[in-house]
């Protein structure tokens, strides 16, 4: 670290965002957003379709490098380093912010395949026993073992759509990483297992740095300790969750919340 | 009156009736309602179906039936009594007849065809006006009868869609009839050679000489395992070996790597592979590709190296079948959800590991039914193994050596002067008939391979 890193690891964020803007060719989808996410939380994203909510979820691990128009601006640290700088490998800065998208995902392997998938390409496990026991931790974590112990060999995509997305979690929890990001995690899930997907995110505060974009705002109330609002690809207002849905200090965040629009 | 005539006339009493019935519907009484059931062009299209259609089918199947009809009618005919027994002498000099009946000829050679001008001319003056004179009573009585059912209260539009899809049910199976056609002709052809040559020999016996075939055992030397093993070298192996890593390989770099302005000139260029014409790539394959192998060969120690090697025709179809590989790979890898893409590379994981372990497997059927696919064009392909392949027919696992394929020795058999009878060219259709055979069951695997995949996916 030198003397010029702005955010140095002492500031006890693991990380933030500081004047951030993304455009897709022409058109800006996120403008000059500045945001701190911490170790001990779960963080909201909350806001309209189209806010940029999503889209600003996407540069915290450079999930937007896969898209060829998109151009980030601004500066993203992770324990203070910069992840866009040259020094910063992708491929590291995501085995340390793992993703959980809208739609699960599984690969069409087995559950014990998709889970050991990250594991195996970032050589974790130096034994056969070694992956054997990443798995399980993984599955268990994700609330998953007691329902797929048996069938580790069956499809990942056999399971119904809350397994689903429980098994993409625990493949995201098996490379350890700092920080989980969830993009609309329960969108495509009945309320059964949104419920388990939300008791989950609560077991699993603490141990990771969590960010969950959510269109749900009962749900951001009722995971989140800290909720941020997007409007058209600006940051309006960040706080405590509480502040936020009880007393929120932006006009545009109150007519939000209180459903006047979105 | 000539056919295509007959079918102006027809199709011209059609517009007549689209016209009159839409005239006639314009103007029906609407009896207060303020819109019909069909529109006016829709009754129409009623008419001009009904007065088309029946003509056309009775047409086709009267242009099938009056040959014979007329033969047999000139047959009966005094002049025809002294005509031979044998068939294919009688079929000479009724064909003489009838050219000079319908003017193509001025004199015939034989006199017995002279005598039978006559009652040929008048055969086939009376089938031809016969087959005329029903198929416009046909236009016009189908069309009479649509056009006394036309009434503000008749379903016409629901008539109209119904006949349009009795059409396009008859476009597609002249298709399909048309496969079962080449198929039984095939099948025919090769049953006649199967009682010539026992089928065991042909299948399973290792020696392939047609020129020198012994009149008492053909099976002898028709022993077509040879070809096969050719066909199998040149087309499945070397040309795959060559079409699959290149093809897959591509479409990879297509799909995953290329930026878009790069793929939108690199793909139609990959494209335009595809429609060179065969021919040309036989050529390529003869001139340049085969002289070089061989020169390699004699480089590498084989001194007697053939110039028609196996290796040439291999490896210039392996290129043509590259795009073919290339497109249906690009297709497949395509569709694997950019989700499973986006949740590989979210786990850390590089490009090329998303690749190897995530899309390709995802897009393996896909990829695997497109080599199917490929083999059974490969196997099939003709004009660059006529041209660069050889007529020896040899069992070889050395690429530098010649081999022959099936198609290169249906071609052989087939052209210069030959009996249509005998085991040597009737042995054409029996290797047709195995390879159509062979491709059927690729296609067939490769389709259903590819519906399991796309079962998996949606």
């Amino acid at each position: 670290m030198t003397d010029a890193t702005p955010f140095p690891t002492g500031t006890g964020h693991k990380m933030s965002a500081r004047g951030v803007s993304v455009s897709y060719g022409d058109k800006q989808a996120i403008r000059d957003v500045s945001i701190d996410v911490d170790m001990d939380h779960v963080t909201a994203f909350i806001g309209p379709s189209g806010c940029g909510k999503s889209t600003f979820l996407r540069t915290l691990n450079r999930m937007n490098d896969t898209i060829a128009s998109a151009r980030v601006t601004g500066e993203i640290t992770l324990d203070g380093e910069d992840i866009y700088s040259s020094a910063m490998d992708v491929v590291q800065l995501r085995a340390r912010v793992g993703m959980v998208f809208q739609k699960p995902n599984p690969f069409p392997k087995s559950i014990y395949e998709n889970v050991a998938y990250g594991p195996r390409i970032h050589g974790l496990a130096a034994s056969k026993g070694a992956l054997d026991g990443i798995v399980e931790q993984s599955l268990r974590r994700a609330g998953l073992w007691d329902e797929v112990k048996d069938r580790l060999s069956d499809s990942g995509t056999a399971l119904s759509g809350g397994q689903q997305q429980r098994l993409c979690i625990a493949r995201a929890i098996a490379v350890d990483p700092e920080v989980i990001l969830m993009d609309e995690p329960c969108s495509a899930l009945d309320p059964i297992a949104t419920a388990k997907i939300e008791e989950l995110i609560h077991e699993l505060k603490g141990r990771y740095a969590i960010v969950i974009v959510t269109h749900n705002m009962q749900q951001a109330a009722r995971v989140s300790q800290k909720t941020a609002f997007f409007h058209l690809g600006q940051l309006v207002e960040y706080g405590d969750t509480d502040n936020i849905f009880t007393a929120p200090k932006q006009e545009r965040t109150k007519d939000y919340i209180t459903g006047r629009y979105g | 009156m000539n056919v295509f005539a007959l079918l102006f006339v027809v199709v011209g009493l059609g517009l007549i009736g689209w016209l009159t019935a839409r005239a006639r519907a314009v103007r029906f009484d609407r009896g207060g309602q303020k819109r019909l059931h069909s529109l006016p062009s829709q009754h129409g299209w009623y008419v001009a179906m009904w007065t088309v259609l029946p003509a056309l089918l009775f047409i086709a199947v009267w242009s099938a039936l009056s040959p014979a009809l007329i033969k047999d009618q000139v047959l009966k005919s005094p002049a025809a009594s002294q005509l031979s027994d044998f068939a294919f002498e009688r079929d000479t000099i009724l064909g003489e007849a009838r050219d000079v009946a319908l003017g193509r000829a001025d004199a015939t050679f034989d006199d017995t065809a002279t005598a039978l001008v006559e009652p040929m001319r008048a055969a086939i003056a009376f089938y031809g006006w016969t087959g005329t004179g029903i198929a416009i009573l046909l236009a016009f009585a189908g069309g009479a009868f649509a056009f006394t059912r036309t009434s503000p209260t008749f379903r016409a539009r629901t008539r109209v869609e119904r006949g349009l899809m009795l059409i396009l049910l008859l476009a597609s199976l002249i298709a399909i009839l048309t496969t079962v056609g080449i198929f039984l002709s095939l099948f025919w052809e090769s049953m006649r050679f199967f009682a010539m040559v026992p089928p065991q020999d042909f299948l399973f016996s290792t020696h392939w000489s047609p020129q020198l075939i012994d009149p008492n055992n053909p099976g002898k030397s028709l022993g077509a395992v040879p070809l096969f093993w050719g066909t199998f070298f040149i087309g499945a192996v070397i040309a795959m070996l060559v079409a699959i890593p290149f093809g897959l390989m591509s479409a990879i770099y297509l799909t995953q790597y290329a930026a878009p302005r790069v793929r939108r000139w690199m793909k139609p260029l990959l494209e335009i592979l595809a429609g060179v014409p065969t021919v040309v790539y036989g050529y390529f394959a003869a001139l340049t590709v085969a002289p070089a192998v061989r020169n390699l060969a004699v480089f590498l120690g084989m001194p007697f190296a053939s110039a028609e090697s196996a290796l040439a025709a291999g490896l210039v179809m392996g290129v043509m079948i590259i795009p073919f590989v290339s497109s249906l790979a690009d297709d497949s890898i395509a569709a694997v959800p950019t989700a499973m893409r986006d949740g590989s590379l979210a786990m850390g994981a590089t490009n090329s590991e998303t690749i190897s372990r995530v899309l390709l497997p995802a897009a393996l059927p896909g990829v695997v039914a497109g080599v199917l696919l490929a083999v059974s064009r490969a196997i099939g392909e003709t004009m660059i193994v006529v041209m660069a392949a050889s007529g020896a027919a040899n069992i070889t696992l050395n690429p530098f050596e010649s081999a022959t394929t099936v198609t290169k020795q249906i071609v052989d058999l087939l052209t210069g002067e030959s009996e249509f009878d005998s085991p040597k060219t009737l042995a054409a259709f029996a290797l047709g008939l195995t390879l159509f055979v062979i491709t059927l069951l690729l296609n067939i695997v490769a389709l259903r391979v590819v519906k399991k995949y796309r079962e998996a996916y949606e």
